[in-house]
Parts: structure tokens; C-alpha cells; sequence
């Protein structure tokens, strides 16, 4: 009776707290809601599966319990039940991954007016770098990496001059254009990620690793590091802004471009070498 | 008698193989620590097991004190909290449960179980004990050198794991965790081996393969599968020992790390990523696989009711053991690997719960129309049921790709694998102790203590791991010593977060109830008799209780029947032994 009744306490107990408990995601700020939506019908699914079965449990141990003479039945194998349960199971089961899988195609599917942004992490901070006016990134490569060239962009590609270079700064995206993430590492693994996007992605060092969304919700948004890095992994904090248009035209119009830099730090260098 | 459709055997095959003389030891050395017989060896395996596992569950709360108290203990850095993580993990999954169900169960359960005087190979058995021995040491010793042990996390995903901001990095704590990770998967090649052919070869005559309790063939698949995973992570560990030692670059491209320019280029760390999940998947399994099948026993012996569906419950077992090594790049969906992986592995994540849902409802059939016990075992088989379910269905969500993207590498992962992998087979691992105590020593633990301890033990450990899904909703990573500031995670995590700290504070307390009713009920235990659960498996019908050396009597039993028959109609009593010929023996006389 009493182990019954604490399983029905329990199943009432969990759904009450998963109704009621505060603890919910985060308002989204891209086009992801496919995967808030995913969440909920799975736990729809697997929440009614849990609270049958547990039911079930609990009237079984009640019903079923030791009384003196009771006998149990002998049932070895019951081939009918058996099949229907296989079958309603893979139906469920059926229903959870196939919108699983379509939402996953379009999460792999970057579409073609998407633009490139490249995050780039290191222990223990995040840098950022935007294409500029001839929208293509300059190819890069960790061997290139100096003190004046911090993201080892390859100097000889054309593409990389008017690259902005975003060091130790916050990365501004304009709301409704779809981008496609581009992210990589110089030391080891790390994972860009802000909750409010609901993507995220590993950071290789060796390759170059994606994801795209489309921003649909201005507002600032904390960057943190999801895979861990060393020491420093809980202290890999960074922002990002999603700005209206205009806003975010006049924060590209104040950044630097790698070529600036260069030619800064020449200049620099000459300033210090004079006598 | 019902007819039994599984189970029928004209008549008993002669034997296959002579007797073969054991090893019979002559002093205390040979006889209690070197020693060749199974049973011993499981006893040791299972208390070396233990002893480690005490380490992860004291480690488990130096982890906890820090989350539910961020900055009230000194001595918890962001280094020590990563290597606290890093062992409890590898501790926990490796160390304890794995070393506990293969090698103390397996040990102990399997001869007995199919009828059999001890293992194939008693020398190389005593050998796996020793090797896991020596891995274990190795391992502790990591705590004790200078800059402690390797803090990776238990994945130890390169490049991090060998570098300097890696607690243990660029010291000697990756080194002799690579080494202790060889050392018992070189120990348990000996060990596995062994159960397989002892279950394959050394079968009492009768006693068919679709006669084996359920237990043996959990032990039995899960071996197998470790037979195949494991060399997998061999062959990782060797390759990273040597990108750590030799500077190759198995793993490790051209990198800077702080401002220098390393001198390694061309590796994949996402190849080690691969080895290490083609180990780690089955893995889990190697876990569960056992825990499935001891469940499926104490449910059936405690319910007083044949186990429901046994040749799909075997199959069942088969099929998600094979399954098992097609699904290991889900724990990899956002490691950057080609997105169309995520598909067939989403798919084959996906099927592999079909099997796994056959089995609870089976559980659960076994017991309605039964006559339910509540001893300590049942409980805990109850508990099972419950906290496997639970972890099985948030499996659901983490399985299908599109739902891990925001939840991976959040505290609901930490919840899930802790749910389905931690509570659950330790609550059966618990459950199989206080079933088949009395068995080893004699005597029976006890029953009020049990109960008490089972009730903290189920409701604190749900308490801790059920709302910790919903701190993983918020967003809120896994791994993170403190939160720090972040608008996105509310005050009331924190308090969430000490309640779950007092919770597992409660559950660690409670255990040491357990080890006192252990060492108390050594010699002031109820006797128990040889069969106080009136059990039908062969272990429960030696001549001796504890079983001597040899486990049955001048004869080997043999098996007339399945594992199964409780409460048999027409039956004098509500069990037959397997050995028991019965009213109407199905298999005719010896």
C-alpha cells in the first residue's frame, strides 16, 4: 500500500513540478523555434508514456501485492500483447524522429543568402571576424598566427584584406539576415554557444565547423562556452547583440579592417623604430 | 504443467566434456589471495570495486558542496573541481561498474548459475583480478603525484587532455590515467574471455542456452560487447600516450596554445572522439546489459511469477548489444562531424528504444497477476524500473538530433546519464546485493535496515536527478564550477542547486547504513538456509551454503527446466528448481 502510494505521490509530484517549476528555457532569438517545438511534443510523448506506466506500476504493486494463499498466474509469453506493444512503441517512436529528422535537414541546409561570420576561440576568450564589403572571408590558418595577425588570416588572399577583425569586443549581428556561423579554434575544443540561439556547435581546432540561423529578436545575448577548454571553461564569457538595421549599420561602419590593422601596427612599429 | 514453448528438450545430452580436476588450494595464500576460484575472486573484485567506488561517492560530494555552495570552500578550485569531475566519471562507469558487474557478478553468478565448478581458465581469472588490481592502484596513485590527477572530464578529449591548461595536462596525471585505462582493459581481456567461454563451453548438461537465467545472459552479451568495445579505447589511449610522450599528432593539429606555436600538425581530434564513443556507447550497455538481466531475476523470484516474454526479453538483450555499436556518434552531434551523420545515427538511436521499451513492459507484466513481495530487492528492482524509465525516455529527447542541439552539453545530459546509468544499475547492483548476501555468507542482511536505506537511497536520488533536467532546460552548461553572471540563468537556480546538494548529501549519508548492515550482518545475521528467496536457479541448490570449493556437491546439477517456474500450476510448491525433475520432468532421467 505504502509503496504504491509513494509512486502515485511520485508520478503526481513530477508532473505538478514540470507545470509549475520556474525553471524553463529561455526566450528564442532566432529562427529555431522547430527545436523549442520538438522539445514539447517529446515531452508530450514520453510524459504520457511516463505517467502510464508508472500508474501501472503502482496499481500492480497495490493490486498484486504478497497475500497469503494468493497464487500467481502462469503466463509464459503472451505473443499477441507482445506484438502490439512492438508496434505501438515503434509508432511512437516513428512519430518523435521523423520531425526530428525534417527539422535536422533544414538545420544542415544553409541557404544561399546567408551571411559568413566567423567566431574564433582560444583559452579563454572569443574573437570575432565579418567579411566586409566584398562579403567573403580571407582564408585562414593557425600556423599564420602572430602577435599582429591574431586570427593567422593569410595575408596573400585578396579576400582577407577588408576582413573586421573583432578582438576582445562584442559581435553585433543584424536581426533577420541569416548567417552562417563559421567557427574554429587555435587551441583546443570549445562550443559556441548562447542559449537564446538553441544552435550550437563544437570549435576544432583543424577545420572549420557551421551552423547557420536567422536572428529574430534584438536584445543582447551572453556567449559561453560549452565544451569544456581547460580551467578558464567557465569563465569563456563573451556577448553578442542583435541590432536593428540601422543600428547595425552604424556599429560595421566604426570597425577596423585586417588591412587598417596591418598598416596600423606598421606604422606603430616605424613610431617605436625611430630614434 | 503448461506447456512452455521454449523450452523443449527430449531428453538430457549426454555430457559434452569430462570433469576436469580444479585447482585445489593448499594454504591460506593460494586459497584467499591468490586464489583461482571464482567465487573469491568475485568477492575481491567486488570489494576493490566498492572501495574505489567510495572515492567517486565522497568525490560526488566535493562536486556537489561546490555547485549547491560556490565559494564557501576554499580548497575547491576550478583545477580540483575538474579533476573531482574527471575521476568520479571515470571512477563511477569504468572502475566501479563495470570492474562490479563483469567482474564481481560475473564471477560469482556465472558458474553457479549454469552448473558449472568454476571458470574455464581459474589461472588467467585470478590474473584479470590482479591486472584490474594493479590498474586500480595505478589510477589512485594519479591523486598523489605532483599536480594531480588528469581533470579532462572523463571523455578526455584531446587536444586539452595533454596541455598545460588541463589540470594533469602536462603532468603525470594523463599519463598514469592512459596507463590505468590499458592495465584494465588488458585485465578485463583476461576476465571476459573467460565468462564468455565458461557460459559457451561449461554449460551442466540440460542446461540449454534459452535456459539461462536472464542474468547470465546479460553478464554474457555485456562481455561480448566489451570484448569488442574495449580495444577501441585501448588503441585511443595508446595513440594519446604517445601524442603525449613522443609528440606525434594522432590526435592533434597545428595549434597555439597561449601565444606558442606547438609543434604537433595534422591529427584529428574528432578521431579520437570516434574511438573513444565506439568504446563509450557500448559501454553503456556493458553497464545496463547486467543490470537488465539481474533485474529480470529479482523481479520474477520476488513476484513469485515467471518472467514475462523470456525468449524476447533474450532477444531483446541480443539485439540492443548489437545495436549498440551502430548509435556511438549520437553522443557527437554537435562535435562538427559531417551533419548527415546525424540521420542514420539519430535513426539508430531511435530504433534501439523499441527493444528497450519490450523490456519494461515485460518487467512490468512480470508483475501484474503476480504475488508481489516487497523484500529490499524488490524494491530496488521497483526503483530500477522507475529511475531506467525515467533516463530512458529523456534517452528520447538527447537521441534525436534535433532536440540534443540545445540540450547537449547542458546539466540535462548530466541529469539523463545520471538517471539512466548511474541510479539505475547501482540501484540493482544494491537490490543483487541484498538478493544473493545470503547465498555468500550465509546469512541474511538485515530487512529493516534495507528497507530504510532503499527509501533514502530511491527517493534522494530522484530528488537530486529529476529537477537537474529542468536547471539543463534553462540553459545552464554542464561542467561549470560556478555559474558566474549570466542574464539568461535566474537566482532561483542557485537555491535549486544547494536543494540538490543537500539531497545527495542525504543519499551518500545513507549508504553508510548499508555498509554497516553489511559488516554487522556477517555474524549477526539471520542464518539464511541455502535458499531463503525459494529461487529455481542453480545457485540457490548447492549442498553447501556458502558454496564449497567445486559449488555443487559430488555431483554437477542438472537442468530439467527453464529458470522460470514460479508458481507453476498443479505444482506442490510455488517454485521448481531448475534441477528438479519434477512432477513431470521434461527431460527424462539422467
Amino acid at each position: 500500500m505504502g509503496t504504491a502510494l509513494v509512486l502515485v505521490i511520485l508520478v503526481i509530484g513530477s508532473v505538478v513540478f514540470h507545470v509549475f517549476s520556474p525553471w524553463w528555457w529561455t526566450p528564442i532569438a532566432t529562427n529555431w523555434v522547430f527545436m523549442d517545438n520538438m522539445i514539447s511534443l517529446t515531452f508530450w510523448i514520453t510524459g504520457f508514456v511516463y505517467v502510464v506506466i508508472l500508474l501501472f506500476v503502482a496499481y500492480c504493486v497495490y493490486k498484486f501485492r504478497y497475500r497469503e494463499g494468493r497464487v500467481a498466474a502462469y503466463e509464459p509469453e503472451n505473443n499477441k500483447l507482445e506484438t502490439w506493444l512492438t508496434i505501438v512503441t515503434s509508432v511512437g517512436v516513428a512519430a518523435l524522429l521523423a520531425p526530428g529528422l525534417f527539422v535536422w535537414f533544414q538545420f544542415v541546409t544553409v541557404p544561399e543568402d546567408a551571411t559568413e561570420v566567423e567566431v574564433v576561440g582560444q583559452q579563454w576568450g572569443w574573437s570575432f571576424r565579418l567579411p566586409g564589403a566584398d562579403g567573403k572571408l580571407g582564408t585562414a590558418d593557425n600556423r599564420l598566427i602572430s602577435d599582429d595577425n591574431i586570427l593567422g588570416i593569410n595575408p596573400e588572399d585578396p579576400y582577407g584584406q577588408d576582413d573586421i577583425v573583432i578582438d576582445g569586443d562584442d559581435l553585433h549581428l543584424a536581426v533577420g539576415q541569416p548567417v552562417k556561423m563559421l567557427l574554429r579554434s587555435i587551441d583546443v575544443l570549445h562550443n559556441f554557444y548562447v542559449p537564446e540561439f538553441r544552435a550550437k556547435m563544437d570549435m576544432v581546432p583543424g577545420m572549420i565547423t557551421y551552423y547557420w540561423m536567422e536572428p529574430t529578436r534584438v536584445g543582447t545575448y551572453d556567449v559561453l562556452c560549452a565544451e569544456l577548454c581547460g580551467t578558464g571553461h567557465a569563465y569563456m564569457r563573451g556577448t553578442v547583440l542583435i541590432d536593428t538595421d540601422e543600428d547595425y549599420a552604424l556599429w560595421i561602419s566604426e570597425q577596423t579592417t585586417f588591412a587598417e590593422m596591418s598598416t596600423d601596427k606598421k606604422i606603430e612599429l616605424t613610431n617605436l623604430g625611430d630614434p | 504443467m503448461a506447456e512452455i514453448e521454449n523450452d523443449s528438450l527430449p531428453i538430457l545430452p549426454p555430457a559434452e566434456l569430462e570433469e576436469v580436476e580444479l585447482y585445489h588450494a593448499t594454504n591460506f595464500w593460494t586459497k584467499y589471495v591468490f586464489s583461482q576460484d571464482a567465487k573469491i575472486i568475485a568477492i575481491q573484485y567486488s570489494g576493490v570495486a566498492i572501495s574505489v567506488g567510495l572515492i567517486a561517492l565522497v568525490l560526488s560530494s566535493l562536486i556537489r558542496l561546490q555547485l549547491g555552495f560556490p565559494e564557501m570552500f576554499d580548497f575547491i578550485t576550478p583545477e580540483t573541481y575538474y579533476q573531482f569531475v574527471t575521476m568520479h566519471g571515470m571512477i563511477m562507469v569504468v572502475y566501479l561498474l563495470t570492474a562490479l558487474f563483469l567482474g564481481g557478478f560475473g564471477n560469482y553468478l556465472i558458474p553457479l548459475m549454469i552448473g558449472a565448478r568454476d571458470m574455464a581458465f581459474p589461472y588467467v581469472n585470478m590474473l584479470s583480478f590482479w591486472i584490474y588490481f594493479l590498474a586500480v592502484l595505478v589510477l589512485v596513485a594519479s591523486f598523489f603525484v605532483p599536480g594531480g590527477p588528469t581533470g579532462a572530464g572523463w571523455t578526455l578529449y584531446p587536444p586539452q587532455a595533454i596541455l598545460s591548461g588541463t589540470p594533469g595536462g602536462q603532468g603525470l596525471g594523463i599519463i598514469l590515467m592512459l596507463l590505468s585505462l590499458a592495465l584494465f582493459i588488458i585485465g578485463f581481456t583476461m576476465g571476459g574471455l573467460n565468462y564468455v567461454v565458461t557460459v559457451l563451453q561449461m554449460r551442466t548438461r540440460g542446461m540449454t542456452m534459452m535456459r539461462l537465467p536472464l542474468t547470465v545472459w546479460g553478464i554474457f552479451t555485456a562481455t561480448v560487447l566489451a570484448l569488442l568495445a574495449f580495444p577501441a579505447l585501448l588503441v585511443a589511449t595508446v595513440m594519446m600516450l604517445f601524442d603525449r610522450l613522443l609528440e606525434t599528432s594522432f590526435f592533434m593539429p597545428s595549434l597555439v596554445e597561449f601565444g606558442d606555436h606547438l609543434s604537433y600538425g595534422g591529427g584529428s581530434p574528432i578521431l579520437f572522439q570516434h574511438l573513444f564513443w565506439f568504446f563509450g556507447h557500448p559501454e553503456v550497455y556493458i553497464v545496463a546489459l547486467p543490470a537488465f538481466g539481474i533485474v529480470s531475476d529479482l523481479i520474477s523470484t520476488h513476484a513469485r511469477k515467471n518472467i514475462f516474454g523470456y525468449r524476447m526479453m533474450v532477444w531483446a538483450i541480443v539485439g540492443i548489444g548489437a545495436l549498440s555499436f551502430i548509435v556511438w556518434a549520437h553522443h557527437m552531434y554537435v562535435s562538427g562531424m559531417h551533419p548527415y551523420f546525424g540521420f542514420f545515427f539519430a535513426t539508430t538511436t531511435l530504433i534501439i528504444a523499441v527493444p528497450t521499451a519490450l523490456k519494461v513492459y515485460n518487467w512490468i507484466l512480470t508483475l501484474w497477476n503476480g504475488n508481489i513481495h516487497l523484500t529490499t530487492p524488490m524494491l530496488f528492482s521497483l526503483g530500477f524500473i522507475v529511475t531506467f524509465l525515467n533516463g530512458g525516455l529523456t534517452g528520447l529527447f538527447l537521441g534525436n538530433v534535433i532536440v540534443d542541439i540545445p540540450l547537449s552539453d547542458t546539466m540535462f545530459v548530466v541529469a539523463h546519464f545520471h538517471m539512466v546509468m548511474g541510479v539505475a544499475p547501482i540501484l540493482v547492483v544494491l537490490g543483487a546485493i541484498y538478493h544473493w548476501y545470503p547465498k555468500i555468507t550465509g546469512r541474511m542482511l538485515d530487512e529493516r535496515l534495507g528497507q530504510v536505506h532503499f527509501w533514502v537511497t530511491f527517493v534522494g536520488s530522484y530528488l537530486i536527478f529529476f529537477p537537474m533536467h529542468y536547471i539543463g532546460l534553462v540553459g545552464v552548461p554542464r561542467r561549470y564550477p560556478e555559474l558566474g553572471d549570466a542574464a539568461f540563468i535566474p537566482d532561483s537556480v542557485a537555491t535549486l542547486n544547494s536543494f540538490i546538494s543537500l539531497a545527495a548529501f542525504t543519499v551518500g549519508i545513507a549508504q553508510i547504513l548499508f555498509l554497516y548492515n553489511i559488516f554487522r550482518s556477517l555474524r549477526k545475521g539471520q542464518p539464511s538456509g541455502h535458499n531463503p528467496w525459494r529461487a529455481t536457479t542453480l545457485e540457490w541448490q548447492t549442498a553447501q551454503t556458502p558454496p564449497g570449493h567445486g559449488n555443487f556437491g559430488p555431483e554437477l546439477p542438472l537442468c530439467y527446466r527453464w529458470p522460470y517456474d514460479y508458481s507453476v500450476p498443479g505444482a506442490s510448491e510455488d517454485f521448481l528448481p531448475q534441477n528438479d525433475p519434477g512432477p513431470i520432468a521434461k527431460g527424462g532421467s539422467a
